[in-house]
């Protein structure tokens, strides 16, 4: 094996071959089209009514309707800068928030609290932005922060029950998300964060010294926040691989007795792994905020990046460099979605039924296998990545 | 006379060493309950006029017997309230018979309630039944989806994807209601349901998928394909989102008991089935050839495979007939509560549910009791915001959630689940 082929290995930490490991992903890709063009095609309620009576013509409509989606979903993901743009913009949540969960699974733990995280540090963040006043080389890096802050403290609170008492972390991150979406409810509406004049849970607008600034020039959506989220990716890459300490997360993940035996405090690794998935759903909810017009912290600012950062982390295999290809990915049918909704009238709720799909085929490598007639790897262990509830 | 002393001794020690635990919980909880004691005395007696009256109606503008209320002093009420509070908690602190910590917790609560409840409405009435009744209807769903995940957890597949069951089989009823009636509506929802849960069972047992990933993506699946199927078929068709109305089984002479007969006996069949079914499935549980198998198989699966019992296929059956028990939530949920289907319609419920079956220790009528509770605190939620008290309802909203992170953290008892539950059985 040649030096560079080590280097693509290490760097992408997938097995012996970069194209054996990109068959799969990529059979599961178009497996998930396939579902999703009979979706659309027999979904079309006019044209289920023609099949009946003249089913060429109906088998035709059905076709070209959903070379016509495909065509915008393609065109809004990668067709224009101004789509480029879209998906970057798009990924850059979804790339934070996947760069969490991902740190979790390397450690054993299945952070479903992403949603909760990011909603916590945007609030933290909205603080920032609206009351602080200085120049925005130095009001940026504060309020994205206090969004790292605020995620940090609440994905450390449920490392820290699972630490001193054991508590599931799948299920308190999801009674977390609840808890943050009802505080968040309810702070949005006290005086200081309130916007003045609403009676909704909105905050104020931050100031124009805390937006993130554009990358493409100001026509376009995309901001600084992706680089950001490329620089977490080396960062994480660099924690996990590179690091005393990310060593000591792989080794309490694959096997906590023996991490524990080795003299490494495993209450302490999870307590700081789950903080530090935290402050990445909370730099991921601070992006929301500082880079997306109108600038204002609402309680369904997360959207459902959150939970999307769950099927990123699984698609990209819990590494930092598989995560950011499939939040890349995922990006481009967010953006292609927007255009397919707007093009070709295909709610884009079509995106999250391909991305479930597509994480089901990854997660499951033996029904792709199935379909595609593709032999097994020897590397072909089935995901088991978290624990009971009791252990 | 030393050695029957040295005898007690013998029998005492280790009764110590087991319970040390117990000890420390039952003074915390002590210390909780004279805290709870000092607001209920502090801001909720002496926070009403000394001559405020609270009126709690016991009867329904539909009820057959008209009137029925008790009317009472606010202060000397939550005072009464307080002392009582504060008796067991001392109690508590002596950490003498510690099986009734829970209890003494328990009450200790409920008496707050009251007298919070009391002391919002404080010169003016409130609907006691009203809020009970709604308590009963709210926790139905809530138990569904608990005896689902405690139907596939007794069995040793974790099901985090309830809320997808749930959310699918509302769906599936609403259409198939609207299209041919209400018993099809039914039907396909428990289909789906069943269908779902052999989605489950087939990643999870056959692909060794794990489990707690193959339920968050049954989640994200539900909940893309009825919101696409919702905006592209139910926006153009709208009379397939025109479900007909459910009505009242009133049962006779039980429905005009006061306070009981609103609360229990003038229901949609749902209900009943409900209660029925947590009946059932304790006795299935507990006292049938199936339980045990079921039992079994999630405690000890190789155990269960050499005693010859069919440890896959009895999974399956496991997840597959829960999946019957979260289509009937769900058409509940559609047909009988909303009327309709909205997008995501579930909001969350089958995750409340989730945690209704751990902190209801993945037993039926703990299922059932924890969803009378998060029931509850939903109803009380709504009823707050009417009596506009000032505490923001989002608190409220919260309890369910935060007496589950308690529950888990084992501040109120250690909950155990099954040994094996979310580990893959590999035939050997």
């Amino acid at each position: 094996m040649s030096e560079q082929q080590n280097w693509v290995n290490r760097a992408t930490g997938v097995g012996t071959s970069v194209a054996r490991s990109l068959l799969l992903p990529t059979l599961a890709l178009i497996t998930a089209l396939v579902i999703g063009a009979v979706i659309i095609a027999f979904s079309d309620v006019d044209n289920l009514q023609l099949l009946g009576t003249d089913t060429g013509q109906a088998l035709s409509n059905m076709w070209s309707e959903v070379v016509d989606s495909y065509a915008a979903l393609f065109r809004g993901s990668i067709g224009s800068v101004n789509s480029i743009s879209e998906t970057l913009f798009a990924a850059t949540p979804l790339l934070l928030a996947g760069l969490g969960v991902a740190l979790g699974f390397q450690a054993g733990l299945f952070n479903i609290g992403a949603q909760g995280q990011m909603l916590m540090g945007s609030i933290l963040a909205a603080y920032v932005g609206i009351y602080l006043t200085a120049p925005a080389f130095l009001h940026i890096p504060l309020t994205l922060a206090a969004g790292i802050i605020g995620g940090l403290i609440w994905g450390g609170l449920t490392g820290l029950l699972k630490a001193r008492t054991g508590a599931h972390e799948v299920i308190t991150t999801i009674m977390f998300n609840f808890i943050a979406l009802f505080f968040v409810q309810w702070i949005l509406t006290t005086e200081g964060l309130q916007d003045p004049g609403r009676n909704n849970p909105v905050s104020a607008a931050i100031q124009e010294t805390a937006q993130l600034p554009k990358l493409f020039g100001e026509e376009y959506r995309v901001t600084i926040g992706f680089l950001i989220a490329l620089l977490a990716v080396a960062g994480v890459h660099w924690l996990l691989y590179r690091s005393s300490p990310g060593f000591e997360f792989r080794a309490v993940g694959s096997n906590p007795h023996a991490g524990s035996y080795a003299g490494m405090k495993v209450a302490l690794v999870i307590t700081a792994v789950m903080a530090i998935a935290g402050g990445l759903a909370g730099a991921a909810g601070a992006n929301q905020l500082m880079g997306l017009d109108p600038y204002k912290a609402t309680p369904s600012l997360a959207g459902a990046v959150g939970f999307d950062a769950i099927t990123v982390a699984l698609l990209g295999r819990s590494n930092p460099v598989g995560v950011m290809w499939a939040a890349l990915l995922f990006g481009a049918l967010t953006a292609g979605g927007r255009e397919m909704q707007g093009a070709a009238q295909v709610p884009i709720d079509l995106v999250v039924v391909l991305q479930a799909l597509i994480v089901i085929f990854v997660a499951a490598p033996g029904m792709i296998r199935a379909i595609w007639r593709v032999k097994a790897d020897d590397d072909s262990a089935a995901t088991q990545v978290t624990t009971s509830w009791g252990a | 006379m030393t050695d029957i002393v040295k005898n007690q001794e013998l029998v005492e020690i280790p009764e110590v060493v087991q319970t040390s635990g117990d000890v420390r919980r039952s003074r915390i909880i002590g210390f909780v309950l004279l805290a709870i004691a000092a607001v209920v005395l502090g801001v909720f007696s002496f926070g009403v006029p000394s001559d405020a009256t609270s009126t709690f109606n016991l009867s329904l503008p539909t009820d057959t017997i008209q009137g029925v209320s008790v009317s009472f002093n606010s202060r000397l009420f939550s005072g009464v309230a307080a002392v009582l509070i504060f008796a067991l908690g001392v109690d508590r602190l002596r950490a003498k018979n510690l099986r009734w910590t829970n209890a003494a917790l328990g009450v200790g609560l409920l008496l707050f309630v009251l007298a919070f409840l009391a002391w919002a409405s404080a010169d003016s009435s409130f609907s006691m039944v009203g809020m009970l009744r709604s308590t009963v209807i709210s926790s139905i769903v809530i138990t569904l989806g608990a005896l689902t995940g405690l139907v596939g957890e007794r069995s040793g597949v974790i099901n985090i994807g309830i809320e997808g069951q749930l959310l699918s089989a509302a769906f599936v009823a609403v259409v198939l209601s609207s299209a041919f009636g209400t018993w099809a509506g039914v039907g396909g929802a428990l289909v789906i349901g069943a269908l779902l849960g052999a989605l489950l069972a087939w990643l999870a047992i056959r692909f060794r998928v794990d489990q707690i990933i193959a339920g968050v993506v049954i989640n994200i699946l539900a909940l893309g394909l009825t919101s696409f199927l919702a905006s592209r078929v139910l926006s153009e068709a709208q009379d397939l989102n025109a479900p007909a109305r459910i009505t009242s089984w009133r049962i006779p002479v039980l429905a005009d008991i006061p306070v009981i007969g609103p609360m229990f006996f003038d229901h949609t069949f749902f209900v009943y089935a409900t209660f029925l079914l947590v009946f059932a499935l304790h006795f299935g549980l507990f006292r049938t050839r199936w339980g045990l198998r079921v039992r079994s198989v999630g405690e000890h699966p190789k155990a269960a495979d050499t005693l010859g019992i069919d440890v896959i296929k009895t999974r399956y059956r496991a997840v597959i007939s829960a999946g019957l028990i979260a289509g009937f939530g769900g058409a509940f949920l559609a047909l009988a509560q909303i009327s309709r289907f909205e997008e995501n319609m579930t909001g969350g419920i089958g995750f409340i549910g989730l945690a209704a079956m751990i902190f209801g220790r993945w037993m039926p009528f703990g299922a059932l009791a924890a969803g009378l509770v998060f029931g509850f605190s939903g109803a009380l939620a709504q009823k707050v915001a009417i009596l506009g008290t000032g505490i923001p309802s989002e608190f409220m909203l919260m309890l369910p959630y935060v007496a589950t992170v308690i529950v888990v953290a084992g501040l109120v008892g250690g909950a155990r689940p099954p040994a094996a539950d979310g580990q893959p059985y590999i035939k050997q």
